[in-house]
């Protein structure tokens, strides 16, 4: 799909490679490079997903990046139930049913 | 300009004079000491400016929540005559969602006042919505700065969540992967735009909490007649314990146990890659609350207004387990849905008041928000994928980073206390190392006097722990 310009999308961008990093990161840390991800409308005519692409922000700043999607939507949620809470619950409410308040 | 990571950080000091509007250096006195008090007389609001401000954006006056089931529930879990009435401030009713919105009422109002036309902080966290949504209502832009993935593209949901609800205010939400360059990117940002710095650490932003101690105080003497006996604060940064401590100091509950309480988070490291998604508290741990009370001026401004260790009575830690279960308890027993990280406070009451006579009060000083990505569910499920071992059992043996234990009883909910003469020693000790680094001058007399307030103990004690540590020094030279 082709992105147009004025599409609002999200970019991701490496701010600094690989031995670059801040002098004292732990070594895991130093073993990743430093990325960005920020979203804004699209400058270029059109685009596809993947290229270098020049954006606004919705605070009007102009930053550059790759393509990572248009359209960007929230997909968290309340996750995988965790069986454990309800014998926490139900035994909440036996305690409860013991005590004379 | 020269934008590399040294390059920019030697700008560090002109950048934060000119984004933050304060002259730190007229505080200072050249040596450990500088005029604490002064620099929030000077720089802050008074009280009453703060409620006028605070009132035309709706922050504040929460309501405060007497919890009588959980207090049943402690009562009999407490030895005969024991169990203080637990009360809980809502401060899950502020605009954004949490008592962070006082810091960023404050902090925005005089960055309107200054003619800023924007603001940025950097926080992954519920300030950050609260800047959203303060500057939303004043009509300034705004940029948040997150840390937010590991180098897989992983992220907490629950950060994920916050930088929703940042745009939901209408704000730009500048993510970043793991590690400490968050503040090179900050910098550079306040440079580039020449927005103001709502940091957390201002003494505006600090003064803003100080309405939260008030209003405990006159809340509890209007359910009670009195001042509470305890106030449970949780501890990251120092600022929501130093904020809330001054105001109820303000309004005479000078009395009045001020505890601090924190995550246990032992073992994982803040700026590693590997641990960032093993913890599932991204605040209100002891990987924030230990360092900030032992150097408090490691923020993003030269000297920070949150100074805990000036305020604290007594610091304790619970672990991850037993927040979750105390947040799942606040929903079933007390019909209040909140979210885990404002309810570390809540925990540690929980098992304090068990300590304190049936007679006496103590209040749990917070709430935030709940939703999506922030509460119990996804966050226990996203630690359980992330191969936490997550199971009922005896709390004492979680293993940070390894595992989550739910109490598998309410009575194992037990508080660990850290030694605050251990904390007192060390920050002493750090800024007995800063002068050295800095081949200052001696200690002063009137540095002594600091450090007693900085430590909220006697000169006397102070000299002791600097005799103390000389002789080590020495001993370690030898």
């Amino acid at each position: 799909m082709t992105t147009k310009k004025g599409d609002w999308v999200r970019i991701h961008s490496v701010l600094m490679d690989v031995g670059d990093r801040a002098p004292g990161v732990p070594d895991d840390t130093a073993k990743a490079p430093y990325e960005l991800w920020d979203k804004g409308f699209l400058i270029s005519d059109k685009a596809e997903i993947g290229d270098a692409v020049e954006i606004e922000t919705i605070t009007g700043r102009k930053i550059m990046g790759k393509l990572l999607e248009t359209n960007p939507s929230y997909d968290h949620d309340f996750g995988e139930f965790i069986p454990e809470i309800l014998s926490i619950d139900k035994q909440l409410k036996e305690i409860m049913g013991g005590i004379s308040q | 300009m020269n934008n590399n990571y040294l390059e920019l950080m030697k700008r560090k000091n002109e950048i934060m004079k000119k984004s933050v509007g304060i002259d730190y250096s007229l505080f200072e006195s050249g040596s450990i000491a500088f005029d604490y008090e002064g620099m929030m007389d000077k720089v802050g609001y008074t009280l009453d400016e703060i409620r006028a401000i605070q009132t035309e954006t709706g922050v504040g006056n929460t309501p405060m929540y007497v919890l009588r089931n959980l207090t049943a529930l402690a009562r009999s879990l407490a030895p005969e005559g024991k169990g203080a009435r637990i009360f809980l401030k809502d401060e899950a009713s502020n605009p954004s969602g949490s008592f962070k919105a006082r810091r960023a009422a404050t902090a925005v109002y005089h960055a309107k006042r200054l003619g800023f036309k924007g603001v940025i902080a950097a926080t992954s966290g519920n300030y950050g919505a609260a800047v959203a949504s303060q500057a939303a209502m004043r009509g300034l832009n705004c940029i948040i700065v997150q840390e937010c993935y590991d180098s897989e593209g992983k992220g907490q949901p629950e950060i994920i969540e916050k930088a929703r609800k940042c745009e939901a205010f209408g704000a730009e939400v500048v993510q970043l992967s793991v590690g400490p360059e968050l503040f090179y990117t900050f910098l550079k940002l306040l440079e580039e735009t020449g927005y103001f710095n709502a940091s957390l650490y201002t003494p505006f932003g600090i003064a803003g909490v100080e309405t939260l101690g008030f209003e405990i105080s006159s809340q509890m003497k209007d359910l009670t007649g009195k001042n509470p006996d305890a106030v449970v604060v949780t501890n990251a940064g120092g600022g929501n314990l130093t904020g809330t401590a001054r105001g109820l100091i303000k309004a005479g509950a000078e009395s009045t146990e001020i505890i601090a309480a924190s995550v246990n988070l032992k073992g994982l490291h803040m700026a590693s890659d590997k641990d960032f998604n093993k913890k599932s508290f991204t605040t209100g741990h002891t990987g924030f609350g230990i360092p900030f009370t032992t150097v408090p001026d490691r923020s993003d401004v030269p000297r920070s207004a949150a100074r805990p260790l000036r305020y604290m009575d007594r610091y304790v830690t619970v672990n991850q387990g037993e927040v979750f279960y105390m947040t799942e308890a606040l929903a079933q027993l007390e019909g209040l849905e909140r979210g885990p990280a404002g309810n570390i406070s809540l925990a540690a009451a929980f098992a304090i008041a068990q300590e304190m006579d049936k007679d006496k009060t103590i209040v749990v000083q917070e709430t935030e928000y709940t939703g999506a990505g922030k509460h119990i569910q996804p966050q226990l499920s996203f630690a359980r994928n992330n191969g936490i071992d997550i199971r009922l059992g005896n709390p004492l043996n979680e293993a940070p980073g390894k595992s989550i234990i739910l109490p598998s009883h309410p009575s194992l909910i037990r508080v660990q206390n850290l030694d605050l003469n251990k904390l007192r020693k060390s920050l002493i000790k750090n800024c007995l190392n800063d002068i050295k680094n800095n081949n200052q001058k001696n200690i002063s007399e009137k540095d002594i006097h600091f450090l007693a307030a900085e430590t909220k103990t006697s000169t006397t004690k102070v000299k002791e722990i600097i005799n103390y540590l000389s002789h080590k020094m020495k001993e370690e030279k030898e």
